[in-house]
């Protein structure tokens, strides 16, 4: 066995693209994904992502944000030191709700850029790591496992009759920006 | 190659027929408003005509507002170029090209209602101003500079009359464009949306203040314009939502998907929010800064006749909404949609209702014949109106630039 990892295609045009997903999903070759420089309208729903599971890690951090910026308030203004304001109540909740309410924004934010960045391996100063440089400026690349299909022939048939423009054999997954 | 261009073959010249069923409901409810308005107007008890004038202002106001919203969300459109709505535009423009009928029957009952005494006696009346009768108020005095019949009517008809000319032309311009196509329709209505959303975004407020906050004209609030707006605007929202749906159902606009309602129950959701948030910032700092003028608004509505319906009111324009709306695949169910909108439009109704009869009936606020009879009354006279302008028109602009854009719409 040879040491390709990956095969890429790389396509010019992202309708191009999408047709070559659909030729070689015909062929039952399995894809390991695409990167393009620019939302594709449908590819999810063609290559079967599952939905992102970013609205969980929100809500999540959302519902933290509630209580700790509702505790904050509740130990400050009542519990520790509850100051006569206007004679309202000692725990007036409507005035608790645009502070409870920024806390929790706040950090459902900041937890969501987090979330983000651990993900996709992003951090200062770190190099990022990607499968093809041009697909980030104007290339759109199938990328198939090499290991997994073993008819690298027909692969590289069906992309160019696709339209890929190139077809490269990685050895590396990644290839880095430094 | 490509996956965008599987030709179309819808039949964007499909026009609804108004007949049947659709033609009937809707005046058979007119009618039924009409002679509940007449047995109110006509009644020997001074409440009951009242109650009536409010009722009429309440529902006027509603079907003018939700007309303007159409006006106003077809100006946004234009103004953002858009694409996504352009297949379900012809919607909001039946709405908007109705805005003169509404603005005149609202502007008579506000004319009926103000020298009739029944609407606006807070600040019209004998001797409110002169410091010399003992019915003398020293604050409407103060404010009787701008609070005064000649200026108010004035007001009213320039208001009125601008959003309904905007409104109607705007209309105007895409049925001309059916005709002769190219663009000059759109960028006479791109114009004419910068011009009219400025005019309305700085003068609403206004006219939203003197048509119903001036019913308590002691009592004011900066915040009461906006909080209208969003109001209206989430009305207008449902209202078209629901026309789609229906038409949807009624085997037309096949063009509109799930997409399109998803969007739609987006900007549903978000007004909702919005007006939840002014309806709040308004509640809120009144309530905590506790000074007397400002409270006797409030103080009225939590006497124990209006306190269940106040909270009531905020449990349906933003909880419901909130909690149902922000499941994608509800938002994107037809039906839940379409139960949401009718919960909304019920739930605004109430919100008009809390805003009008505290400063008109007072403590012999009812629900009854009068309320129902009315609401049925205005919401047939919408429906025959606005499905009589569908029904004259094809469903789809289709010489429209953006209607290619709208087909592909996918989120």
């Amino acid at each position: 066995m040879s040491n390709i990892k990956y095969i890429l295609g790389s396509f010019a045009d992202p309708d191009e693209m999408m047709d070559g997903i659909d030729k070689l999903q015909a062929n039952n070759i399995s894809i390991y994904d695409c990167f393009t420089p620019m939302p594709i309208h449908g590819i999810e729903a063609k290559l079967g992502v599952k939905p992102s599971r970013l609205p969980i890690a929100a809500f999540c951090f959302g519902i933290t944000g509630t209580f700790l910026g509702f505790s904050l308030l509740y130990y400050t203004m009542t519990y520790d030191w509850p100051i006569n304001i206007g004679g309202k109540p000692s725990l007036p909740l409507p005035a608790f709700v645009p502070v409870t309410f920024e806390v929790t924004i706040l950090l459902c934010a900041l937890g969501m850029v987090a979330t983000f960045f651990y993900r996709n391996h992003l951090f200062p100063g770190r190099a990022p790591r990607v499968m093809d440089l041009r697909a980030t400026d104007d290339r759109f690349i199938i990328a198939i496992d090499a290991k997994d299909n073993g008819d690298h022939e027909k692969i590289e048939s069906l992309l160019k009759s696709a339209g890929a423009v190139e077809v490269k054999y990685n050895e590396r997954k990644y290839v880095s920006y430094e | 190659m490509g996956t965008h261009n599987h030709h179309n073959d819808y039949n964007f010249s499909e026009q609804f027929t108004f007949t049947g069923r659709a033609k009937v409901v809707s005046l058979v409810a007119l009618a039924i408003g009409i002679v509940t308005i007449a047995i109110g107007l006509l009644s020997n008890d001074h409440v009951t005509v009242e109650r009536t004038y409010a009722n009429l202002l309440l529902m006027g106001y509603y079907f003018t507002g939700v007309c303007a919203a159409g006006g106003c969300f077809l100006a946004i459109q234009y103004v953002t170029q858009a694409g996504w709505p352009s297949g379900l535009i012809r919607i909001p423009q039946a709405m908007a090209y109705i805005l003169p009928v509404a603005s005149l029957i609202l502007l008579l009952i506000i004319v009926g209602g103000l020298f009739s005494h029944n609407l606006y006696h807070h600040w019209f009346g004998e001797g409110l101003t002169d410091p010399d009768s003992p019915s003398y108020d020293a604050i409407i005095a103060g404010k009787s500079s701008f609070l005064n019949a000649p200026g108010f009517l004035l007001r009213q008809v320039a208001f009125m009359g601008t959003y309904s000319i905007c409104a109607w032309m705007l209309a105007r311009y895409s049925y001309s464009e059916d005709l002769h196509g190219g663009l000059n329709s759109y960028k006479k209505s791109f114009k004419l949306s910068a011009i009219f959303l400025v005019i309305f975004g700085f003068t609403s407020p206004i006219w939203m203040f003197d048509t119903i906050m001036s019913l308590e004209a002691h009592w004011f609030s900066t915040m009461f314009g906006w909080y209208n707006f969003a109001a209206i605007f989430v009305s207008g929202l449902c209202v078209i939502t629901l026309i789609v749906i229906l038409l949807k159902k009624s085997g037309y606009l096949a063009w509109v998907n799930e997409n399109h309602l998803h969007d739609l129950g987006k900007l549903i959701f978000g007004f909702s929010i919005f007006w939840t948030y002014v309806w709040f910032a308004q509640f809120m700092l009144i309530w905590y800064a506790n000074i007397p003028e400002e409270t006797v608004y409030f103080y009225k509505r939590w006497e124990p006749e209006y306190k269940p319906w106040f909270w009531i009111n905020v449990f349906i324009n933003f909880v419901i909404p909130v909690l149902v709306l922000v499941n994608r695949d509800f938002v994107r169910n037809s039906k839940i949609l379409a139960a949401v909108c009718i919960v909304l439009l019920l739930g605004h109704w109430l919100d008009f209702y809390i805003m009008v009869m505290p400063g008109t009936v007072e403590t012999h606020r009812a629900f009854g014949w009068v309320e129902i009879g009315s609401a049925l009354g205005f919401t047939g006279l919408f429906a025959f109106l606005v499905l009589n302008k569908l029904s004259k028109h094809a469903l789809a602009p289709a010489k429209h630039p953006f209607l290619e854009e709208s087909l592909h719409h996918q989120i």
